[in-house]
């Protein structure tokens, strides 16, 4: 992620000198539609206050430049908020679709109209639709986590919680499977928790009946990891020498920073690539430079010493 | 239907015995799902397993105890997982705000979420007994209700409980045992036995009955309705309020999926314990053994080693309804 991060801070870096520049001669209104899934858990959470955070931002740096964040609470309405937006005449439209089936005509309509589009994590079915694609890296987020497991373990056995059935949720857990491979790390089981810490307490009070010897917990996100913990400390069991989430909430870094022992590390899939987003559109109109094309933050490895650039203490997530 | 007998004239003795196998057959079909795991993995059958699972259908059980009041009136709730969500909710920003680590704070936010939760409960029956509306339709408004506000608390984050010392404080409440008996346990035998007691021993648990199975009859015979039915909600209120009185300490957070789906676990666990969907049978016991025999079910998937993970829904559904029929051909053989 950080090199992109950096990537995209450079362009807008470079837009806000290019806008000094530019504001002499003219001073240039854009509207930015900003459109999100509304916070129904932690990470979509996550994703409006950085929507909202780099909103405020980016409206500071560019005096043209009005930016209207939208959330919405499922597909269908989101499709609504869309007709909605374009109602009020925008420049560039920043979208992070409820689910690539039913927003890809929406979307297509929105760009019709002549309207900047920009795709945020979730892909629409027809990829010509987007100017900008920013995307986190599921297939990484999986490989990162096995690669961790077969590097550190050698070998051993592992517990997989699994989140709710998505292609999401199946790219990282084919992934982690593939980077086991030709390792002694062996996943003994697997089963879905449903991205949900009371799931994930039972399913993991549920494991370690079952198996006397797990050597680590692959829990996929942080939430489940949450669930787990607890369900071990009260096994008291001795055998477990870690368990790994993933998403990078505030918390679970903080563990990591902290040098947590059964948290050792974390994997990013930071809810604030909206923000990266958002920058690179507004880039696009301000910043002079190309800035169409598709963006993939990396799923990075968070270990105690790079924990502190992942921590947001005043994000919900 | 024992309750209606005592109403009327004594029931002849053979009809008595099949009423009783009809009130146990929750419990033979949750006899048949222990021989089921045993057989599917013998590691299922240890103390250990079986404590897990008795504990963690406290939730559950407890909240279904109050929906059988509510079901066997004739009425619904569809809004008890998004309540037990924002009552969690209340009660943990409750005990940050106060702070410290005292019992009486502890007490107090215990009084908040009883409190909370109970008026809930009185303002789902007010609409539903001075509004005149289908339960169906306020439980279902109220359940989104409930459910944006946990999701507005927490700013679609977590709510969790800040206090390190209170945490440690209040985690026996769930993780403790009395006499080797985990207390969700003891709190599931508390609030059956006196909703047993209420149910089938005193006027109001007649009156329940007696409104669910003919709400006109009921009238006439001067059976005050809608008093007994606002009472129902409430009761139901005071009930999720248990169960997050046991929720809060084993996680110590509420998040925006906090209690998803746990009203159609709690009408399912009353519909298998043998209470009718429309009204007019109740039986506390029975919704117990259904609790605990849809957290077994979810139990056993987890232990064989042959469901694919794909395939665990549809065969959790199967056995339900498998050990459903099975129960039906019990009563009819008799």
């Amino acid at each position: 992620m950080k090199h992109t991060m950096l990537k995209s801070l450079a362009i807008a870096g470079l837009a806000v000198g290019l806008a000094g520049a530019a504001h002499a001669q003219e001073k240039k209104n854009v509207t930015i539609a900003v459109s999100i899934p509304a916070a129904t858990h932690g990470w979509t959470g996550g994703a409006v206050y950085h929507a909202e955070e780099a909103a405020k931002r980016l409206q500071q740096t560019h005096p043209g430049l009005k930016v209207i964040v939208k959330t919405s609470p499922d597909g269908a309405s989101q499709a609504n908020a869309l007709d909605d937006l374009m109602a009020q005449k925008i420049d560039a439209l920043v979208v992070l679709p409820f689910n690539s089936d039913e927003l890809t005509n929406p979307v297509r309509e929105v760009k019709k109209r002549g309207t900047f589009i920009t795709v945020v994590d979730r892909g629409l079915k027809d990829a010509s639709i987007q100017d900008i694609y920013v995307a986190g890296n599921n297939p990484e987020f999986g490989r990162v986590a096995g690669k961790y497991f077969a590097d550190t373990l050698k070998q051993g056995n592992v517990v997989v919680l699994r989140g709710i059935p998505t292609v999401i949720d199946d790219e990282r857990v084919t992934n982690f499977e593939k980077a086991l491979e030709g390792s002694g790390v062996k996943v003994i089981d697997k089963q879905y928790a449903n991205w949900n810490r009371d799931d994930a307490f039972r399913v993991m009070q549920d494991y370690l009946s079952k198996h006397p010897k797990i050597d680590a917990v692959w829990a996929s996100d942080d939430d489940m990891a949450l669930g787990v913990l607890e369900a071990i400390r009260q096994a008291k069991r001795e055998d477990i020498k870690f368990v790994l989430g993933g998403a990078g909430m505030k918390e679970m870094v903080k563990r990591v920073m902290d040098g947590d022992k059964m948290i050792p590390v974390n994997v990013s899939y930071p809810p604030a690539l909206v923000a990266t987003a958002m920058n690179v559109t507004a880039a696009h109109f301000y910043g002079n430079a190309p800035a169409r094309g598709t963006y993939v933050l990396n799923a990075e490895l968070i270990t105690k010493d790079n924990a502190k650039n992942y921590y947001f203490p005043d994000s919900p997530f | 239907m024992t309750e209606n007998a005592a109403t009327t004239s004594p029931v002849p003795e053979r009809r008595r015995f099949a009423f009783d196998l009809k009130a146990a057959s929750p419990f033979i079909a949750l006899a048949a799902l222990i021989l089921l795991g045993a057989v599917v993995n013998p590691d299922f059958l240890t103390v250990s397993n079986l404590t897990n699972v008795v504990t963690r259908s406290a939730f559950i059980a407890i909240i279904a105890v109050g929906a059988t009041f509510v079901i066997a009136s004739g009425g619904l709730d569809l809004s008890v997982g998004s309540m037990a969500a924002f009552t969690a909710g209340l009660m943990i920003l409750t005990l940050n705000k106060l702070g410290g680590a005292e019992t009486s704070t502890l007490l107090m936010a215990m009084g908040v979420a009883l409190m909370v939760a109970a008026a809930c409960g009185l303002f789902n029956g007010l609409v539903v007994t001075v509004g005149k509306i289908e339960p169906f339709i306020v439980t279902l408004g109220t359940m989104g209700i409930f459910r944006s506000l946990v999701i507005f608390l927490a700013a679609g984050g977590t709510i969790t409980l800040r206090d390190s010392g209170m945490r440690e404080m209040y985690r026996p409440l769930y993780f403790g045992s009395v006499m080797g008996i985990p207390i969700p346990v003891i709190a599931i035998l508390l609030v059956a036995g006196l909703g047993a007691l209420l149910l089938y021993k005193t006027p109001f648990g007649r009156h329940v009955v007696a409104v669910g199975s003919n709400e006109d009859v009921a009238r006439y015979s001067g059976v005050p309705v809608s008093r007994v039915r606002l009472l129902t909600y409430v009761i139901q209120g005071i009930c999720v309020g248990i169960a997050v009185l046991i929720y809060v300490p084993r996680l110590g957070s509420a998040t925006p999926t906090t209690g998803l789906l746990w009203e159609l676990q709690a009408i399912t666990a009353v519909v298998i314990g043998g209470t009718a969907l429309r009204g007019g049978v109740g039986r506390i016991w029975g919704t117990v053994a259904g609790a605990v025999i849809l957290e077994l079910v979810a139990n056993i998937m987890v232990f064989s080693n042959f469901v694919s993970e794909y395939l665990v829904g549809a065969v959790q559904g199967s056995i339900i309804i498998i050990a459903m029929l099975v129960q039906r051909s019990l009563q009819r053989a008799r």
